[in-house]
């Protein structure tokens, strides 16, 4: 196990540090001291590296993230894993907005509750949030799943592409061109894989399913209110 | 007499109306046809106040012009030396701007890096990510970071040489975009990760940051992800050039790229762009000052584009004080688009050769604002580069002759006081006199 301290050496050093790591490394585990809530915090990874946060992160902790996994030993600012590529990040406590924006792949787990615009723009990624989401979720997500134990807030799915949906509390309301969907077996069978990597518990049976009811995906005039 | 009226009494002529006239019925019975916004490609086509407003006074007995062909006038410019350790050199500062794989071919993408390269000077990518074509073509390829963050990737933006954030454009400042479905090819949609065939809406706000504190955290992480290596140019529309120059110096940006009502985009509402935002002439001083006031001119790079054609218009912004232009249309018509050449087929879509401006159809007879793969044959990417280049070279000596004749051995020696204004309205956006005088509205110390 190696330890960086960020308020010892700075962060630029951290992330240099980081990124030094090749895709063979031998130092696989590494841990980071004093966040205390800095932004940019190990973001731009690409090794099979495991690197634990002591504390609450900043800004866009882990963004555009690949192969690494990252946990967030506190709660985690805006932007956190931004555009991740690959791996996981997991976060103990909450999350602020736009959590996993645009997302492309990879998986983020937040055993509190995330902020507004979680999974905003999503192309890709699997979010998993333990407790309850916040308004304008998953606005125009494209691809990847938002599974949410908890609520949802106002407008969740806004204007959505093929990004699906899964909760297991109630939903506030529904953004423009979000509609409820039928489980079928496959869903089921997607959550459990989903949530056993994540590692929480729930029944998959007590979620519902939304996603895109695809009436704005050609433009047609009679929908123009609906923009 | 005439016939239709017997009685003789004498007709007054037929007169048009100049507030309806046939342009604006015309827009009338679309709307009334169809119940939806025109939507088109292109800067604004109305007349604005412009680069042709305002003269150079050349050389005189208290001016000494240089020799044209002996004594130099140096071209280059640096961007980004503030911050990034591997700043981007150009020969020339005349850049060519953002446009998206997906809104052009990939062969005109592979064209303006060819031609760029060839010229020495740098391409940009657009909404929609980076291709191979563009980046093996380029030899220094700015990659732009958008709100739809369409194909972005960390491995593209480590392969940039330097990071555009697109905040605005001049065609629409505060609009997003939409690339209709019919430009959706297999590989266009594999790269936006969305289905093909489907209408793009590209959001008109970034999805993890709002205002300019957020923007300077983003400008960190965008830094710690590339190692501090590469400039970060921030884009913004002619909308509030002093404040926004001034809050994306404060952000840490290297470069302000500052787009004119003049500069294109590949499709969206008319009305936006014929009334939204300003000229690039009116929006360059206020941006300068902002720069000044900081201390960061010349430090802080401003780039400076819509509607820039010629050497005279880069010697007119250099003066007024832009380190470097970047030109989008101006290209595309040196590749070939609105070539009267395609006169009859220009016909049989409704429109004729400089006035095409449907690029978001897909069916540009030029085969460059399109991904029909029959229509993109007819381009010729290693042409359509040495079109190019030629054209870039032209208007770099063009530049030069102005600058020699105003005893300028660099353009970036170009001055405010090398100009005259033709109209009260230049003069004023240009704070130069106006011909014959040593007076400009707004001047200082000076009464209406």
């Amino acid at each position: 196990m190696q330890t960086l301290d960020l308020s010892e050496i700075g962060l630029r050093e951290v992330n240099k540090t980081l990124h030094a790591q090749a895709e063979n490394t031998n130092q696989t585990a590494w841990t980071i001291e004093n966040a205390r809530g800095s932004h940019a915090i190990a973001c731009g990874l690409d090794a099979p590296i495991e690197v634990t946060v002591k504390g609450s992160t900043g800004y866009y902790c882990g963004g555009m993230n690949q192969q690494a996994t990252i946990n967030v030993h506190g709660s985690a600012g805006p932007g956190t894993g931004e555009n991740i590529m690959s791996g996981k990040i997991v976060i103990e406590g909450d999350a602020s907005q736009y959590l996993g924006a645009t997302g492309h792949g990879g998986l983020i787990v937040v055993k509190g509750n995330a902020s507004s615009r979680c999974g905003i723009s999503m192309k890709g990624v699997n979010i998993v949030v333990q407790g309850n989401i916040g308004h304008m979720s998953a606005f125009m997500g494209q691809s990847g799943n938002l599974v949410v134990l908890g609520d949802a807030g106002d407008a969740l799915g806004d204007s959505c592409y093929e990004a699906r949906f899964f909760v297991r509390g109630s939903v506030k309301s529904l953004g423009a061109d979000c509609e409820k969907k039928e489980m079928r077996p496959e869903h089921i069978e997607f959550l459990k894989e989903i949530l056993a990597e994540a590692e929480l518990d729930a029944d998959p049976s007590e979620f519902t399913r939304y996603g895109s009811a695809r009436n704005l995906y050609n433009f047609d005039v009679d929908n123009a209110g609906a923009y | 007499m005439n016939k239709h009226d017997p009685k003789g009494i004498p007709h007054t002529t037929p007169r048009q109306s100049a507030t309806f006239t046939q342009d604006i019925n015309s827009d009338i019975r679309r709307a009334a046809a169809t119940g939806i916004y025109d939507i088109r490609g292109g800067g604004a086509k109305r007349k604005v106040p412009s680069f042709d407003d305002l003269l150079f006074m050349g050389a005189s007995i208290s001016r000494y012009p240089l020799e044209g062909y002996r004594e130099k006038c140096d071209t280059n410019v640096t961007i980004g030396g503030l911050n990034a350790s591997n700043p981007i050199e150009l020969d020339i500062p005349i850049t060519i701007a953002g446009m998206s794989f997906g809104a052009l071919s990939g062969p005109a993408k592979e064209a303006l890096g060819r031609g760029a390269s060839a010229a020495g000077t740098s391409t940009t990518t657009g909404d929609g990510g980076m291709t191979p074509e563009e980046r093996g073509h380029s030899n220094k390829l700015v990659y732009q970071y958008l709100p739809s963050r369409y194909g972005m990737n960390p491995n593209d933006l480590r392969k940039a040489d330097a990071i555009e954030i697109v905040v605005g454009q001049g065609a629409k400042p505060g609009g997003g975009g939409m690339l209709l479905g019919q430009k959706i090819s297999d590989r266009v949609a594999e790269m936006r990760n969305l289905p093909k065939g489907i209408d793009q809406r590209s959001a008109c706000r970034h999805p993890d940051w709002t205002g300019p504190d957020d923007l300077e955290i983003k400008i960190l992480e965008l830094r710690e992800i590339t190692g501090w290596k590469v400039p970060i140019y921030v884009k913004v529309a002619g909308a509030r050039p002093y404040y926004d120059t001034t809050l994306a110096v404060k952000a840490g940006a290297d470069a302000v790229v500052l787009d004119g009502m003049q500069g294109g985009t590949a499709a969206t509402q008319d009305v936006f762009i014929e009334h939204v935002g300003q000229p690039t002439l009116a929006i360059v001083r206020p941006a300068v000052k902002a720069l000044q006031d900081l201390g960061m001119h010349r430090k802080v790079s401003l780039i400076l584009s819509g509607g820039i054609r010629s050497g005279a218009d880069v010697a007119k912004a250099m003066a007024l004080g832009a380190d470097a232009v970047a030109i989008g249309t101006a290209a595309l018509i040196a590749l070939g688009d609105n070539d009267p050449k395609y006169e009859a087929e220009y016909n049989a879509l409704g429109t004729t050769a400089g006035a095409y401006d449907d690029w978001h159809e897909g069916r540009d007879p030029a085969g460059i604002t399109t991904q029909d793969p029959e229509l993109m044959k007819r381009f010729d990417p290693i042409e359509g580069g040495r079109r190019l280049k030629n054209y870039l070279k032209v208007m770099t000596l063009e530049a030069q002759t102005i600058a020699r004749a105003c005893g300028k051995n660099h353009l970036h020696n170009l001055e405010p006081e090398d100009l005259v204004a033709l109209t009260m309205e230049a003069a004023a956006m240009a704070q130069v006199p106006l011909c014959g005088t040593d007076w400009y509205p707004g001047k200082p110390n000076t009464s209406y």
